[in-house]
């Protein structure tokens, strides 16, 4: 599925800009935020709309939002996407990766004070005036921003090569969540940062 | 004079000069991030990801050579902005220089406005070449006179003095931009400017640079509910209550500050239909505006896409009278562009002095004009190749099909790290200046 794979692709290397963005000189741009979003979305689309069409697999839910967002999301997508399928399902991380991870350790079934810490878009659309805190880092973690390169696997195995392991968890900040997409988009975007965190 | 040059397709155009560092490596600072002319075209401003300005000044005309239109030399450069840091949001503040406006000029000095992500400033240029001399009390080089020794009174007198040029920060508009400033414009009434973000426009007073007035607010309650953000905003050239402001979604609005304090509503809206043929991933990144300009006559405005310079009517909202394909041959390569960052290139656009040829910049140094009335364009390359003095440039051409001719170049080889985003055109004559990554080349009509 060559669309797939290009769909696949191009959201690991829109996710690696985003959080490239964060380390940009002059803070986060809204506009080029916006349109990574934009891009991610359609790529999310066009990858979901193409699983479906292939038949329906076994999911396992992620950190996920209610059928309200839901909603929300698509009353405001502002044009068509293409071949969008009719999104009252949840969209999942991608399936593969989550089987290979079921096998080994239940990485994603996180704990709750890790999940607390990530900020749903919705309830928090931060004031201009507060400040903006970066993640707080366990002992032994680094932080670095995930080199372009690390995302341009071959097609195909960008995200199931990469293993998710504990602590590669980076919440994003309140602005980069909305600019992200809507609601609906976290559990699919949180997976994202997890696969390109862990290369 | 030439200014009726109309970009016929006798127009040939000629390497003048070009400004800046001959070496490969470019230093990050250097970066030209703003070129502008003021508004007789004898002063030529650049700005640069240093935050400095540099002003060029056109020297006179010399009878020994009639044919050459005085060269620009520097006239000024001066530290308009520094970096800062927000401690509020950890943030720090680039002092990038992203626009340059020339005030039309009123008494003898010039005045500019140039502004950062974050704060605008005033700029007085001013020409000093005189100096008070011949003081009572004090002595030549400042220090006071015993006042027994003083016998007799005297006027000081101005005596001539080398030529000086003080640039001294008149204003500070400062605090009023939540997000990053990307284009401001002085109003035709002289008195009044406005700065845009991506999500407001504020109108100032230039007189008064503690209070501007917010006039368009397009901050949604719910930032989740974001889906457009202002690229470019611009008053109308003779019209003191028209403004436009485009968006990253492709549209333009018009608006008239007499309807409402608050411009939400727009007056009319500029929007073509999307070709669904042509739809991919990245439909929304190369639809969005990134620059947006007037004509001088203000009946008609142009705006960059990021594959095209699109001309539209004031008084046809529908769709634009014109359309020219920059560099069409990329469309297919849009994924390898997004991921080299290409695709999120601000092209800029700008017209010639009476509106009839239409310029703006691509990639490989080459940038591109559009003449409108007689339906042609010409692709010129500003290279260290092509610049002996007076030497005609040649057109380029990409070649896009299986067979490349002699002296074509494929789309392959093109340099993607070489683009030209600015350039600007003389308000009067046929000269532009062309910005590169760190040089600014000026080119001007070949004159015979």
């Amino acid at each position: 599925m060559e669309v797939n794979a290009e769909a696949r692709r191009i959201l690991a290397v829109s996710i690696s800009k985003l959080y490239a963005s964060r380390t940009q000189r002059g803070g986060l741009r809204l506009h080029r935020s916006l349109l990574l979003s934009l891009v991610m979305r359609s790529a999310r689309d066009i990858y979901h709309s193409s699983r479906e069409s292939e038949g329906p697999t076994p999911e396992e839910p992620m950190e996920t939002s209610s059928g309200a967002e839901d909603e929300q999301q698509q009353a405001g997508l502002p044009e068509p996407q293409p071949a969008l399928v009719s999104s009252e399902k949840l969209p999942e991380e991608p399936d593969s990766a989550e089987e290979e991870c079921e096998t080994t350790e239940d990485k994603e079934n996180l704990s709750p004070t890790r999940q607390s810490r990530k900020r749903r878009g919705k309830a928090s659309a931060a004031p201009d005036f507060l400040p903006s805190k970066r993640a707080r880092l366990e002992p032994g973690e680094e932080r670095y921003a995930a080199p372009l390169s690390s995302c341009r696997a071959g097609a195909g195995d960008s995200l199931t090569a990469l293993s998710l392991n504990r602590g590669d968890w980076i919440p994003l900040r309140a602005e980069e969540l909305t600019y992200i997409g809507q609601s609906q988009d976290k559990g699919i975007t949180g997976a994202m940062v997890r696969a390109v965190r862990s290369t | 004079m030439a200014g009726t040059g109309d970009g016929s397709s006798d127009v040939q155009w000629c390497f003048s000069q070009v400004k800046g560092a001959i070496d490969d490596e470019v230093a990050e600072a250097d970066v030209i991030s703003t070129v502008e002319f003021n508004h007789s075209g004898e002063l030529l401003a650049t700005g640069d990801k240093g935050g400095r300005v540099v002003i060029f000044q056109q020297e006179p005309e010399s009878k020994n050579q009639p044919q050459c239109r005085g060269e620009y030399n520097v006239y000024s450069t001066f530290q308009s902005h520094e970096p800062e840091f927000d401690y509020l949001k950890s943030l720090e503040i680039e002092e990038k220089i992203n626009k340059i406006r020339w005030l039309p000029q009123k008494n003898a000095a010039q005045f500019l406005l140039s502004t950062n992500d974050k704060t605008i400033k005033l700029w007085k240029i001013s020409e000093r070449d005189k100096r008070p001399e011949g003081y009572n009390l004090k002595e030549e080089d400042g220090r006071y006179r015993d006042f027994n020794t003083v016998t007799t009174l005297r006027v000081p007198v101005f005596m001539p003095m080398d030529l000086m040029v003080e640039a001294s920060p008149r204003r500070v508009f400062a605090n009023a931009h939540t997000y990053h400033i990307n284009s401001i414009s002085v109003n035709s009434d002289c008195e009044t400017y406005l700065s845009a973000d991506d999500l407001r426009i504020n109108l100032w007073n230039l007189e008064i640079n503690d209070r501007s007035f917010n006039i368009v607010d397009i901050k949604p309650a719910n930032m989740e509910e974001l889906t457009e953000v202002i690229t470019a905003a611009e008053f109308h050239p003779n019209q003191c209550n028209t403004f436009v402001y485009s968006s990253s979604k492709g549209t333009i609005r018009l608006c008239d500050m007499r309807a409402a304090a608050l411009c939400d509503q727009h007056t009319k809206l500029f929007e073509e239909p999307e070709d669904p043929n042509n739809r991919s991933f990245f439909s929304e990144i190369i639809s969005s505006i990134s620059d947006v300009k007037f004509s001088h006559s203000g009946r008609y405005m142009m705006t960059r896409d990021y594959l095209s310079v699109k001309v539209w009517d004031l008084n046809m909202e529908t769709r634009p009278v014109e359309t020219y394909q920059v560099h069409d041959y990329l469309r297919s390569k849009l994924c390898s562009l997004y991921e080299n960052d290409c695709i999120f290139d601000k092209f800029e656009c700008c017209w010639n002095g009476n509106d009839s040829v239409v310029m703006t910049g691509s990639y490989n140094n080459f940038f591109r004009m559009f003449d409108r009335g007689y339906r042609q364009d010409v692709t010129l390359e500003a290279s260290r190749e092509n610049s002996k003095p007076r030497s005609v440039l040649k057109p380029r051409k990409v070649s896009t099909g299986g067979k490349r001719k002699k002296d074509e170049i494929s789309v392959d080889c093109l340099d993607f790290n070489k683009k030209i985003l600015h350039t600007a055109w003389h308000p009067l004559d046929n000269i532009i200046a062309v910005a590169t990554t760190n040089n600014l080349y000026i080119f001007q009509e070949k004159l015979n």
